[in-house]
C-alpha cells in the first residue's frame, strides 16, 4: 500500500506540524516515509506545500508525480486548488473553507466554492471558526487531521492520536490533551 | 534492530559529521543549508563534546577557519549554500593546493528552481575547477553514511572534500540508520611548512602534487560504494542508458518500478568514472543524462566520447534546461506520458511571500519611499535579506538586489557615476558578511551616499540565527571612519515617522558617507522569545 500526500497551506499556518505527526506514527509502524518540506522565502506568508510519501515499499523520490497524489490536505481552500494537476483521479481533497486573504486579487468565494464543488471528492469544513469555538485557535490545524485521518488508511486514527500525545509530549499534558481534543473534533466531524 | 532516526538530509549530514568525528562546524546560515549547523549547535553529543558550532561572519571566514582546523589535525565541516561558494572560493581552491592534515569537508547546498536563491549555479564545477573529489549523495541514508566516507577520503588523498546536495535532499526527511560514532581526532598541529605557505616556489610543487592525485581520485570513482552500474549485460544491446546522478537516481529508480530494467549508471562520487561511461556507451544506442543543476556531466561525457555518439539531456532539451529535476520530467525525457486527471485552476492566484505585518523593515521602506518622491532620480540599492522583499507591492522601494553587500558598492559606483541620491538598504547580517569592506571603500573615496542599516538584531531570513555584528554597529561604523554626527540610530515604528523621515532628508543632503541605522528586533524572533518566555512560566 502507498499513501502520496501533499499539505498545502500559507506560510504558518502549521502544515509542518501536521507532516510532524504523520511523520512520528508511519516511523512508529515501521511504514516507510519522505516528506520534501519548505524552508526560506517562501514561509514569510506565501503558499507553501509538503509532498509526504508513505508506503510499504521502497521510496526513491521525495516528490510526488503528477496525477498520483492519493490525498490534498489544505489549511486553505485556493491552496488546496492550487496542487490539482498532482491529484489522482480518485484522490481526495481535504480542506479548510475559510480562506486566507493576504492577496489583492484573491478569488471570490463563490468562484472558489464552486470550484470545489465541482470536484468529485472533496471534504471541506470552516475549521479555523470551530477553532476558535472550541478554545482551540491554535490548533486549527490538528482539526483539519483529524478530518484527513479516515482517508489516511495507512495509518489509523488511533496511531495518529497517539503520534500527537508524543509530538506534544515535551509541552506538557494539557497541550497534549487539547490537541487530541482537536484531532477527536475534525475526526467526528467527518462521516 | 539498529536505531532509525528520522532526518532532513541536512541534520542527516550533520549527524553524519559528528559520528565521523568532527571537532567543528563554520558556516553562515543561507537556505537550503542553514539547517546541518543548527542540528550540530542543538545536539548532545556535539553539546557533550564541546564541537565549534557557532555561526560565522560569512562564508569565507568559515573555510579559513575550518583549514585552520584542518591544520591544527582535526576533523573539520564548513556549509554553506551555493552562492556562499563564491565568497569562500579563494580559500576553497587554494585548500586544494594546500591539501589538508585532518579531514576537511566542504557541503554546498544547491538550489535549482531558485526555491530561495539569486540563481542555480551548480558547485559541482567548484569541485572540478579546485580538482579535488565530489560526493552527491542520492537519498538522506547515504548523506549520513557518506560523511564517514569523507573524512577517511580525505585524510587518505590529504585533500579537501566538495559534498553537493540540493534543496530537495536537504529539505526531505526519510529514516536514517545511525552507524558507528568514531571519537575526535587528537590535536597533531602540521610540522610540515612549505605545502601551507603557497609562494610561488612551493605553490608550484603543490599543484603538480595535485594534478599527481588525480589518478587516485579517478581510481577512487571507479571503486566507490556509491557509483554502481545496475541493468547492464555486457552481453547485451540497449537502446538507451542512464547517467544518473545524485538525487537523479530517484526519478530513475521510480520510473523503473514496472521493471523495464533501464541500464543506469548511479554516479554520487567524481570525478566521473569514465571506464563505467565507456562500458555504457558500448552498449547502448544513447546515453541520458540526469543531473540536477546545471549540464555538468553532461558536457563531459559529450566531450570525451566519440562526436558522432548520442548524448541526451539539458543541453538537447530532453530534460529542461534550467530548473530542478522532477518524477515528471525525468518520466517525459524517458518517452513515459506523464497524465494529470485534473487540469491547472483558473482560480487560483500567486500568493508571494511578504515582509511579516509589524516588521521593522515595512516602516524603513514607508519612510525612504516618502522621502524619495521628493527627489525623482533617487536610486535605492537592495540587499540580500527579508528586506529584499521591498522590491514587491505594496513598496516596489528597491532597484537592485544582486549579492551579498553589493547594495553598498553599487550605490557607490553609481554615485561616482552621477546618481544623486544614491541610497543603500542593507540588513545587519548582511553588512557584517559583506557590507564593511565596501563602506571604507566609500569613506576613503569620500563617496556621496546614504546607506541604511535595517537592524533587526538578527539574521531573520535564515530562520533568526545570531547575527556577527549585533551591538556593535555604531563601533563599526566610527571605526571605518564615519563621522560620529552621520551615524544615526532610529527606531522604526509608525510612531516615529515624521523623526525617521527628517533624518533621511538630511543625511541625502549631507554631501559624504552616512549611516542611518533603524533597529528594532525582527518580530518572528521576538514572538519566539515571548512564546519561550510563557511555556517557561506555565
Amino acid at each position: 500500500m502507498k499513501k502520496d500526500i501533499i499539505l498545502s497551506g500559507v506560510g504558518g499556518q502549521g502544515i509542518l506540524t501536521i507532516a510532524t505527526i504523520i511523520g512520528e506514527a508511519a516511523t512508529a509502524e515501521g511504514i516507510n516515509l519522505k516528506q520534501a518540506e519548505v524552508h526560506g522565502m517562501s514561509q514569510r506568508g506565501g503558499d507553501v506545500q509538503s509532498n509526504l510519501r508513505l508506503s510499504d515499499k521502497n521510496i526513491y523520490s521525495d516528490l510526488i508525480a503528477q496525477g498520483k497524489a492519493d490525498m490534498i490536505i489544505s489549511m486553505e481552500p485556493m491552496e488546496a486548488l492550487r496542487y490539482l494537476p498532482y491529484l489522482h483521479e480518485e484522490g481526495w481533497i481535504i480542506t479548510s473553507a475559510n480562506p486566507f486573504k493576504n492577496i489583492p486579487d484573491y478569488p471570490e468565494d463563490d468562484e472558489l466554492v464552486n470550484t470545489l464543488e465541482s470536484l468529485p471528492h472533496v471534504v471541506k469544513l470552516e475549521i479555523e471558526d470551530i477553532a476558535k469555538e472550541n478554545n482551540m485557535p491554535k490548533c486549527a490545524n490538528v482539526i483539519l487531521l483529524g478530518m484527513a485521518a479516515k482517508y489516511i488508511e495507512i495509518l489509523s486514527p488511533e496511531q495518529l492520536r497517539e503520534s500527537i500525545g508524543r509530538v506534544f509530549a515535551a509541552k506538557g499534558e494539557k497541550i497534549v490533551e487539547m490537541n487530541q481534543r482537536a484531532f477527536d473534533i475534525g475526526l467526528n466531524a467527518v462521516k | 534492530m539498529a536505531e532509525k532516526e528520522l532526518l532532513l538530509g541536512d541534520e542527516a549530514i550533520a549527524l553524519g559529521a559528528i559520528h565521523a568525528g568532527i571537532s567543528g562546524v563554520y558556516a553562515y546560515p543561507g537556505t537550503p543549508s542553514t539547517e546541518i549547523t543548527e542540528f550540530i549547535q542543538n545536539n548532545p553529543l556535539a553539546k557533550e563534546r564541546k564541537l565549534h558550532s557557532t555561526w560565522c561572519t560569512n562564508e569565507k571566514t568559515a573555510m579559513e577557519a575550518a583549514l585552520g582546523m584542518s591544520y591544527a589535525g582535526k576533523r573539520a565541516l564548513v556549509c554553506m549554500k551555493h552562492v556562499g561558494m563564491n565568497v569562500a572560493a579563494d580559500a576553497f581552491v587554494n585548500s586544494a593546493i594546500t591539501g589538508v592534515n585532518g579531514g576537511l569537508v566542504v557541503l554546498a547546498a544547491d538550489d535549482p528552481s531558485m526555491h530561495s536563491s539569486q540563481n542555480e549555479q551548480d558547485s559541482r564545477f567548484y569541485g572540478k575547477f579546485a580538482m579535488i573529489p565530489i560526493l552527491e549523495p542520492s537519498s538522506q541514508q547515504e548523506a549520513y553514511d557518506m560523511m564517514g566516507y569523507a573524512y577517511s577520503l580525505s585524510e587518505d588523498l590529504k585533500l579537501p572534500i566538495l559534498m553537493r546536495v540540493v534543496t530537495r535532499l536537504a529539505h526531505s526527511r526519510a529514516a536514517v540508520e545511525v552507524a558507528v560514532i568514531h571519537e575526535e581526532n587528537q590535536l597533531n598541529p602540521d610540522n610540515e611548512r612549505t605545502h601551507w605557505v603557497l609562494l610561488p616556489g612551493n605553490a608550484r610543487k603543490q599543484y603538480l602534487e595535485l594534478v599527481r592525485k588525480q589518478k587516485e581520485m579517478e581510481e577512487s570513482s571507479s571503486k566507490s560504494p556509491y557509483n554502481c552500474l545496475e541493468n547492464l549485460n555486457s552481453e547485451h544491446d540497449y537502446e538507451f542508458g542512464v547517467i544518473a546522478c545524485g538525487i537523479g537516481y530517484n526519478y530513475i529508480k521510480e520510473a523503473d518500478r514496472d521493471d523495464s530494467h533501464i541500464p543506469v549508471l548511479k554516479v554520487s562520487q567524481y570525478p566521473l568514472p569514465e571506464n563505467e561511461v565507456r562500458t555504457m556507451a558500448a552498449n547502448c544506442k544513447y546515453i541520458l543524462v540526469v543531473e540536477d543543476g546545471q549540464p555538468f556531466v553532461e558536457g563531459m561525457v559529450k566531450a570525451f566520447l566519440s562526436k558522432d555518439y548520442e548524448v541526451k539531456g539539458r543541453l538537447t532539451g530532453t530534460l529542461p534546461r534550467t530548473g530542478e529535476l522532477t518524477p515528471d520530467n525525468v518520466s517525459e525525457a524517458l518517452g513515459r506520458e506523464v497524465k494529470c486527471s485534473f487540469g491547472k485552476s483558473q482560480v487560483v492566484m500567486p500568493r508571494p511571500p511578504a515582509l511579516c505585518q509589524g516588521c521593522g523593515h515595512r516602516d524603513v521602506y514607508d519612510a525612504l519611499n516618502k522621502v524619495v518622491t521628493e527627489y525623482p532620480n533617487a536610486r535605492i540599492f537592495g540587499d540580500i535579506g527579508c528586506y529584499t522583499l521591498g522590491a514587491l507591492p505594496p513598496f516596489r522601494a528597491i532597484d537592485s538586489c544582486v549579492d551579498m553587500g553589493a547594495s553598498i558598492t553599487m550605490a557607490k559606483g553609481a554615485s561616482d557615476a552621477g546618481v544623486f541620491p544614491a541610497i543603500a538598504v542593507i540588513g545587519d547580517s548582511t553588512f557584517t558578511h559583506s557590507g564593511m569592506t565596501g563602506l571604507l571603500d566609500a569613506v576613503n573615496d569620500h563617496a556621496n551616499i546614504t546607506v541604511v542599516i535595517s537592524d533587526n538584531l538578527t539574521t531573520a531570513m535564515t530562520g533568526g540565527q545570531d547575527s556577527a555584528g549585533t551591538n556593535k554597529f555604531e563601533a563599526i561604523c566610527l571605526g571605518l571612519g564615519i563621522e560620529p554626527e552621520h551615524v544615526r540610530v532610529v527606531v522604526p515604528l509608525p510612531k516615529n515617522m515624521e523623526e525617521i523621515t527628517r533624518i533621511i532628508r538630511e543625511e541625502i543632503e549631507y554631501k559624504g558617507v552616512s549611516v542611518i541605522i533603524p533597529r528594532r528586533e525582527c518580530i518572528q524572533t521576538l514572538n519566539r522569545k515571548l512564546r519561550q518566555k510563557r511555556a517557561d512560566k506555565s
